[in-house]
């Protein structure tokens, strides 16, 4: 930990490693997102993405940048760090390493609201507003049945547990009732998928991060009193019942919109968190770490989607998915290890 | 008020202690009652459906071949609704099993991940192997929901687990092969065709054949599991003290596991995923008959099917001219008792 003090009494701490996981978390960013520009049908020279970037490319080449290639990097960047905030303050607030809007039921209640336009047959952009109002809904549900008091811990977890449980079947159901071709395109939108990603989700997606970060980042200091146990945070003179509200209320909206912007992608909201926290073996919540992880993490996948089977490209969600399993499970067996959990 | 006076005398009835033998009775009666409920319930079943059929009509339809209804009684309703018997009794047991070996009163199958295992491998045996039929998807839904058994209960902690350990283990398991078989269903869409009818849970369609396929290892699990009940009990005091009563808490969660297994693979296997059966019944069954297995396991299997087969008849009756799938009626009944439960506690 450096401390610098000014003479005016101003002072301002960091920690020397989280720095430096900050600054190489955002190069290996910037490196992914040269490649995915790059990377396609019509591959480019990572010299030509940076030219194309800064003005100088043919025509032909700005525009597969501007309006193709870009707004889908857009999207998985800003849905990777919305998710991995949104899972840093949940796991934070449940003081539970497994904790995730997925395991709340937040992102099966966008998954209804989307799957609801898709058999009514509506727009993509009533798709994206039916899944954020549906992730909305659902995460005022729990916060009804859990009650004022209940939104700590156990009783969330268990009331999260029961309405995603009720949304799988209600899911599954909406699903019989498409026809095979729309069942087909829910099932795409289910696993989360980047393809065909235009500015119109990635504008709205970006402008919510931009509007929430700052919130999660002032919350994050009151989020590590918190982690000390409710009677310490009051004692410390944190408001913990309204910053619990408040903090949970965004990982919401910040789920919700990554989730209209690109569907619910699993586990980048789960994993995330952890890698950038032994990265940084920093304690508290890692925000700004966990979204640059996140960030990263959604982009790779992408990457590994798009290449993982010539001639195919596979959903994102699959490659998350898949990634996130191994290494939950490795996590729970290490962590019992242990005996920490 | 005027404070009254109130002396209590020493009355002459007997103590309010019953002696175990009427409480025993008492249960008897009560789970003879449950018999008779499921009786009629499966009567419904026969009666309810595009063509209504009245009580003469369902038994000349039962016993008579010469009946106008045998066709309609013997192909299509008695399957169903032994299916439904079967698939029932099956969560019923396996929920009140998990409870027991978990010591969590939120134990289920579905929660903890084991339906959701077998649907993985049913998914991959349709889409890799071209397996369309319950017979084939059996074996593969045993492995997957043994697999799986084993998986939550490790991950889970093992001997330490806890109630929210478990529960989270099994969540996040569920989020895995659910991703994973929609990433299936995607890749092909004649698997997705047949397995999204499959994944929300029906009975529709059942077979003699299935209800034969099934049977063998549903009527193992529930062996297994009532021969279970009594070191079951012991073991609800905690490993220790159970292993002073003489049972012995190793051996007897591998044959719980084994049990649960053997019937919610052959329950997935042949009506898919069904959610809170199994979370719901040991809880509404413990308020009538108490904690002891050895009465809470019997009156689970009958009371599920109860459960199971009245929510496939609402289905049908709201569902009208269609039907409702069971798996959706149970999933919009059950959830919100769950969430009662939890906030009760």
């Amino acid at each position: 930990m450096t401390v610098l003090r000014t003479p005016g009494g101003l002072s301002l701490r960091w920690r020397a490693r989280s720095l430096a996981v900050g600054a190489l978390g955002t190069l290996l960013v910037l490196t992914l997102a040269v490649l995915a520009v790059g990377g396609g049908d019509y591959p480019m020279s990572p010299a030509d993405v940076l030219r194309t970037l800064t003005g100088q490319g043919s025509p032909a080449e700005t525009f597969i940048v501007r309006e193709l290639r870009l707004p889908r990097l857009a999207t998985a960047l800003g849905a990777g760090a919305a998710l991995a905030l949104a899972g840093a303050v949940v796991q934070s607030l449940l003081r539970n390493p497994l904790g995730s809007p997925d395991v709340l039921g937040i992102t099966q209640g966008a998954a209804t609201g989307a799957l609801v336009v898709v058999v009514a047959g509506g727009s993509s952009l009533a798709l994206s507003g039916a899944a954020v109002a549906g992730g909305v809904a659902s995460g005022l549900l729990i916060r009804a049945v859990a009650g004022r008091h209940g939104l700590a811990g156990h009783r969330l977890v268990l009331v999260g547990i029961g309405v995603m449980a009720m949304l799988t079947g209600v899911n599954g159901w909406l699903l019989t009732r498409a026809p095979l071709m729309d069942a087909a395109r829910a099932v795409l939108w289910l696993t989360g998928s980047l393809d065909g990603r235009g500015w119109a989700q990635a504008g709205p997606l970006l402008a919510v991060l931009a509007a929430l970060t700052p919130v999660v980042l002032l919350g994050g200091r009151a989020l590590s009193t918190i982690e000390l146990g409710d009677d310490s945070a009051t004692a410390l003179g944190v408001p913990v019942s309204r910053v619990r509200q408040l903090l949970l209320g965004t990982a919401v909206l910040l789920a919700a919109a990554a989730a209209a912007a690109a569907g619910p992608v699993s586990f980048v909201a789960l994993t995330a968190p952890h890698l950038a926290r032994r990265l940084t073996r920093a304690p508290g919540p890692n925000l700004v770490a966990s979204a640059l992880t996140g960030a990263a993490l959604l982009l790779a996948a992408d990457l590994v989607a798009q290449r993982a089977i010539a001639g195919q490209q596979l959903p994102v969600g699959v490659v998350t998915g898949a990634l996130g399993g191994a290494y939950l499970v490795w996590l729970l067996a290490a962590q019992r290890r242990a005996g920490r959990i | 008020m005027e404070p009254t006076l109130s002396v209590t005398t020493p009355t002459a009835t007997a103590p309010p202690v019953t002696p175990a033998r009427h409480r025993d009775a008492a249960r008897a009666a009560g789970l003879f009652a449950a018999v008779l409920l499921l009786a009629a319930v499966a009567g419904l079943s026969i009666a309810v459906g595009a063509k209504q059929l009245s009580p003469v009509e369902v038994w000349h339809g039962l016993v008579s071949a010469t009946s106008p209804d045998h066709a309609v009684v013997h192909r299509m309703r008695l399957p169903r609704t032994l299916l439904g018997l079967l698939a029932g009794a099956a969560l019923g047991v396996a929920g009140t099993l998990m409870q027991a070996l978990t010591r969590n009163p939120l134990a289920d199958p579905g929660l903890l991940g084991i339906n959701a295992g077998a649907s993985a491998a049913v998914a991959t045996a349709t889409a890799l192997l071209g397996v369309g039929t319950v017979q084939g998807w059996l074996w593969f839904a045993l492995l997957g929901a043994a697999t799986v058994a084993a998986l939550v209960y490790a991950v889970g902690g093992g001997r330490r687990a806890t109630p929210e350990r478990l529960a989270l283990a099994g969540a996040a398991l569920n989020a895995v092969l659910y991703s994973y078989v929609s990433a299936v269903m995607l890749l092909d869409a004649a698997s997705l065709d047949r397995l999204r009818f499959w994944t929300v849970g029906s009975l529709a369609g059942a077979e003699f054949a299935t209800v034969r396929a099934v049977a063998p290892f549903i009527a193992a699990g529930l062996l297994v599991g009532l021969a279970a009940a009594r070191p079951l009990n012991a073991l609800a005091l905690g490993d220790d003290a159970a292993r002073a009563l003489g049972a012995r808490p190793t051996l007897l969660r591998a044959a719980g596991i084994v049990a649960v297994t053997l019937l919610c693979g052959a329950a997935t296997a042949a009506c898919g995923p069904i959610v809170f059966v199994g979370l719901l019944v040991p809880h509404l069954v413990r308020a009538l008959t108490g904690p002891d297995l050895r009465w809470l396991l019997p009156a689970s299997a009958v009371l599920a099917p109860v459960l199971l087969l009245g929510a496939d008849v609402l289905g049908r009756v709201l569902g009208r001219p269609g039907e409702l799938q069971v798996g959706l009626v149970t999933a919009v009944l059950g959830g919100p008792l769950f969430l009662r439960l939890v906030v009760r506690r």
